[in-house]
This record gives structure tokens, C-alpha cells and sequence, in this order.
């Protein structure tokens, strides 16, 4: 019966100022950041090329696990913002000769912020909140439509895609693959992590916490949780959308495979697999994968996919929290997102 | 004026007519319990009231506007605030961010995503864990709290954003007798701040804080009145006797 006993009166001190200790999730940031920063200095010139399109999908990646990590929303059909953004700039480019790099990559943002808004109003915002099933397949069948429509559209190339996209450019300059794109794509995915850092851990994240943790109850406080739902989704299409337009300039084209469906699963393991809900497990999930399917297609020419299969599934059973949960504890992935309450620091009640 | 009408309820699931021209009437600060016996109609009420369920036909009135079919978020920014019968705290969350979820629910879209309401909201999210003897442990998740104590913090998050109506589904369930005794003392103080309608099985807990009491048999309204009135109704008695 302790528990029950009335504390009003005792001048107890907070157990909650004594609970601070070290954060490991800042430790890991600065930790990969480093990495990221003297890569180019170590690798060979094709592998910084590799590391590109890795950062790249890096910021693919945060995309979902800004719906899916924070949110809750199960978007199997990412690669329809990624992939329309990559085609739309490529048009742009061919068509517009439009190369500057202050136009298309907002441009890029636009188009899957613009795809993200369409679909996600379409699938969320009913009288009644939508179930995960429902928004799975929805984006799911988003995705396969897009692959199909751009397989079967003469003016976006057809199977072939739009190829001999020009490069992107600063005024006179052509920002061509190597290590001034690195850094280019690097600094782009720096500040959109820090914008989602700072996004999901005001208030916006808590309600985002409360949308993922029980939809139904935050209702009953006044949230309008469809509209939540539809605001975040269409912010993680324009990042999808930065993705994409950007894959599309490092790698000179774009292909249908960009909209598909396995382009959108493989996002997903990529959050699965380092740790969704923290957006440094979905950065590191990208690059565990993608180095380890580049080391064992090297390795292993014939059985590499097998081996990874058997690693993603070995991995996603044993520890359903990914990668990070090795180092991060799990109450330091939800996080505190009102001001942590200091000894002596009490109600006025 | 009543701050709550509800008038004619009906609500059909199938072939099972769970409420069937049920009524119920709240004045402002009035204590209102609603009882009855297992399968009576009294959570089906309730959620008809909170907007949890749509009813088949009836009308539910609130601070003289219909909200009928208005959603719970609507009828939540309107002033109604509801407890499940399922407690249903967010467990991954501190005590804290219980608190500060319900207190933001109506903040505007730009001021939580520059956290600008976190200071101003801070010192009501402490008053109400001190309010329920929560305070202490704040900073801990929801999930390491007894029963009983998840119970008090959600309805700490229910009475956090200041309702004019506090809808409480069986708020003593599974609780120790100290527990429900206390659960009492923390009700108390919310008198002068607004109405209470609240289901329980637990006639004495029941007896001891409301005003008034409906009782409902069979999806009806059996009797209404005081306390007095409703422990000297014979209709009433019967009712329990029969189902005793």
C-alpha cells in the first residue's frame, strides 16, 4: 500500500533529477558524422562515387522512418515520391534544360512533396483515421501503378528510362560524381537530419509519439490525428522527393525501377534493419546494407543475395529494434520531449 | 441550462439493442454517476456521449450545441474529456509526456513545432502530477506505474486540458480498496472545476462522490435522481435483487 500513500505533503526529493546520465544517441551522430567527413580521404575515387549513392539513399531512408519510426504509418510505396521526383528533374533537364542546382533540387522537393500530399490525402485523410493495412496496400499499389505508368509511357522512355541526364550545376560549374558530390549530398543530409531531429523532438514529435503509440486515445484529446498523419507524410515525400532528384543527377538517369516496388521494400529493411524511431538506425541500416551487399557481391559472386537474406532476417529476429538497439537503450530512443523536471521543481497546486 | 443533454438514445449493434431511448441530463458541476447492471447500456452511453460511438438515432447536446455526429476530437476542443474503461496510458512515454500530450492536444500546428507552448505548459503538467502523487516520478515511463496508478495519470490526462465535462468509465477498476479510497479523495477537488459523468460498478465509491445518479436496465433509463432517492427506489432494488 506505499504506492498509495499521499506524497503532497512530504518534501521528497524528485527521483527525476537524479536519473540524468550520459545520451549515447549524440555520442553515435558525431561518431558517423566524423566517419562521413574523412571518407573521401581513405576511399578510392569509385567507392566515393559508391558512398554517394549510399548517402543518398541515406536520406531515402529518413524519409521512412519519419512515417513509419515516428508516426507510425506503414508507407510501403515510398519510392513513388523518390521516383517521381527523379523523373521530374530529369525531364526538367532534358526537356527544360534547366541544370541549376537552386532550381531542380526544389523542384525535386516540390514534385514529392506535391505526389506525397495527393496520395496521402487520398489514403488518410477520411472521416476515419485509415488502418495500417489499408495505407500499406495503398501505397503499395502507389508505387506498382507509378512502375507501370513509367514502364509504359513512351515520353518518360518506357522501360529504358530518360538516360544521359546532364549534370547538375552552379552557375558555370558542373557538379559531376566524385567528392564535391559527396560533400554536396553529405551537407544536404546533415541539414535535413537536423531539421528531423529538431522536428521530432518539439511537440510536433510528441503528438507524432502519441499518433504512433495509440492513435484512438489522442483523438479523445483533440488531435486531428488524419491531419497529423497527412502533414508528416507529405513533409517525409519532399525528403523522399531531395532523394530522388538528387540519385538522379549522381547516376545520369532514371529508370522505372526508381517507382517501384522493390525499391520501396528495400527502404524498409534499410529502417528495419538499424532501427526505426531514431533516424541515425535508418543512416546506419543504409550503409550496413549497402556495404555488406557490396562486399559479399564481391566476395560472393553466385550466394550473396541469399547471405544477406539470411543476415536481414537473422538480425530483424533477434533484435526487432535493429542494429541501434545494441547501444541505444529504448528510453533514449523514445526520448523526453517536454522540459525534464529539475529537483525542487514541483506544481504549484 | 444543462451543460449535457442526451436525449432518446439509441443504438443498435445487429440484432442487439444495446441503448433504447436512453436519456441523461448534466448540470454544470454536477457529480453524475451512471449504474446498472452488466450489459445495462452504461459504457455504450457513455461512448455514445464522448463520440466513440455514433448513435443509431437520438441526439446529444453539449453546452446547448448538437454534437451528435460530431467526431471525439471535435467534442474534445468543445470541452468533454473521456477516460477508457481500458486504461489506456501511452506506456513507452514519461508521466511527463502524458501530461504535456493531453495539455497540447488544441495548440496550433506552428506553435508545436517550434515548442513554443513547453514552458508555458510546464507548470500545469507538474500541478497535475502533484494534483494526482505522481510528481515524483515523472520522468519515468508510464509502463513502470502499478494499475492503479496508470488509472490516476490517465485521469490526470483527462482533467489536464480543463474540461467543462469529465466522462470517467469505471475509473476504480481493478484497484485495492486503499487505491479506490483514494481515487475518491483525488476526485473531490474537481467539483469546482466541472461536471463528472462516471461509470462504476462500485455502488459505495459511486454512493460517496455523486450528486446524482441514472440508473439503466436493458438499454433504458430505470430512474434518476439523488443518491437518496435512488437507494429508496423500489424499481431500482428490484432490478439488482432480480439480478443478485
Amino acid at each position: 500500500m506505499t504506492e498509495t500513500t499521499p506524497t503532497t505533503s512530504l518534501p521528497l526529493p524528485l527521483r527525476v533529477g537524479r536519473q540524468r546520465r550520459w545520451q549515447v544517441l549524440p555520442i553515435i551522430e558525431i561518431v558517423v558524422l566524423a566517419i562521413a567527413v574523412l571518407l573521401p580521404f581513405v576511399l578510392k575515387d569509385y567507392l566515393t562515387i559508391y558512398a554517394t549513392r549510399v548517402l543518398i539513399l541515406c536520406l531515402f531512408a529518413l524519409s521512412f522512418d519519419l512515417v513509419w519510426g515516428y508516426a507510425g504509418i506503414m508507407s510501403f510505396g515510398q519510392a513513388v515520391f523518390f521516383g517521381t521526383a527523379g523523373y521530374g528533374v530529369a525531364l526538367i533537364a532534358r526537356d527544360l534544360g534547366v541544370t541549376s542546382i537552386l532550381l531542380v533540387l526544389p523542384a525535386g522537393l516540390l514534385i514529392g512533396f506535391a505526389f506525397a500530399l495527393l496520395l496521402g490525402g487520398f489514403l488518410l485523410l477520411g472521416r476515419h483515421p485509415s488502418s495500417v493495412i489499408f495505407v500499406s496496400l495503398g501505397t503499395l499499389t502507389g508505387s506498382y501503378a507509378a512502375d507501370r505508368v513509367a514502364r509504359g509511357w513512351y515520353y518518360l522512355g518506357g522501360q529504358n528510362g530518360i538516360p544521359s541526364i546532364p549534370p547538375m550545376s552552379l552557375g558555370s560549374y558542373d557538379i559531376t560524381e566524385g567528392p564535391v558530390y559527396y560533400y554536396l549530398t553529405l551537407g544536404i543530409l546533415l541539414a535535413v537530419y537536423l531539421l528531423c531531429r529538431f522536428l521530432v523532438r518539439s511537440q510536433f514529435g510528441l503528438a507524432l509519439a502519441g499518433l504512433r503509440e495509440n492513435e484512438q486515445r489522442i483523438a479523445f484529446f483533440g488531435y486531428q490525428v488524419q491531419r497529423l498523419k497527412a502533414i508528416i507524410f507529405s513533409f517525409a515525400g519532399a525528403v523522399a522527393g531531395l532523394a530522388g532528384s538528387l540519385y538522379a543527377f549522381h547516376e545520369g538517369f532514371v529508370w522505372p525501377n526508381m517507382l517501384g516496388v522493390v525499391i520501396s521494400t528495400q527502404v524498409v529493411l534499410y529502417v528495419l534493419f538499424g532501427g526505426s524511431g531514431t533516424l541515425i538506425g535508418a543512416v546506419i541500416g543504409t550503409v550496413a546494407i549497402e556495404a555488406v551487399s557490396f562486399w559479399l557481391s564481391n566476395s560472393y559472386q553466385d550466394i550473396w543475395p541469399i547471405i544477406l537474406g539470411v543476415l536481414l532476417l537473422l538480425v530483424i529476429l533477434f533484435r526487432p529494434a535493429g542494429l541501434i538497439s545494441l547501444i541505444l537503450s529504448e528510453r533514449e530512443r523514445v526520448g523526453n520531449f517536454g522540459r525534464l523536471p529539475e529537483e525542487g521543481d514541483r506544481g504549484s497546486s | 441550462m444543462a451543460l449535457l443533454e442526451a436525449r432518446g438514445l439509441i443504438k443498435i449493434f445487429g440484432k442487439l439493442t444495446a441503448l433504447n431511448g436512453a436519456d441523461l441530463t448534466v448540470a454544470e458541476n454536477e457529480f453524475h454517476g451512471l449504474i446498472g447492471p452488466n450489459g445495462s447500456g452504461k459504457s455504450t452511453l457513455m461512448k455514445c456521449v464522448a463520440g466513440a460511438e455514433i448513435p443509431t438515432s437520438g441526439t446529444v447536446t453539449f453546452g446547448g450545441r448538437d454534437i451528435s455526429q460530431a467526431s471525439p476530437a471535435e467534442r474534445a476542443r468543445a470541452g468533454m474529456s473521456l477516460k477508457f474503461q481500458i486504461t489506456s496510458v501511452l506506456p513507452a512515454l514519461t508521466l511527463y509526456d502524458n501530461i504535456l500530450l493531453a495539455l497540447q492536444a488544441q495548440c496550433s500546428l506552428p506553435s508545436l513545432v517550434f515548442s513554443r507552448t513547453r514552458g508555458v505548459l510546464h507548470d500545469r503538467a507538474m500541478a497535475m502530477l502533484e494534483q494526482f502523487r505522481l510528481v515524483d516520478r515523472a520522468a519515468e515511463p508510464a509502463s513502470a506505474l502499478s494499475h492503479g496508478q496508470q488509472q490516476w495519470l490517465e485521469i490526470a490526462m483527462a482533467l489536464a486540458p480543463e474540461p467543462k465535462l469529465l466522462l470517467l468509465d469505471e475509473p476504480t477498476g481493478g484497484m485495492s480498496l486503499e487505491e479506490r479510497r483514494v481515487t475518491g479523495e483525488l476526485l473531490q477537488p474537481i467539483k469546482k472545476k466541472c461536471s463528472l459523468v462516471i461509470v462504476e460498478h462500485d455502488l459505495d465509491f459511486i454512493r460517496d462522490i455523486c450528486d446524482r445518479l441514472t440508473v439503466l436496465d436493458q438499454g433504458s433509463v430505470l430512474d434518476c435522481g439523488s443518491v437518496a432517492h435512488i437507494q429508496s427506489s423500489a424499481r431500482v432494488q428490484e432490478v439488482y435483487l432480480r439480478r443478485a
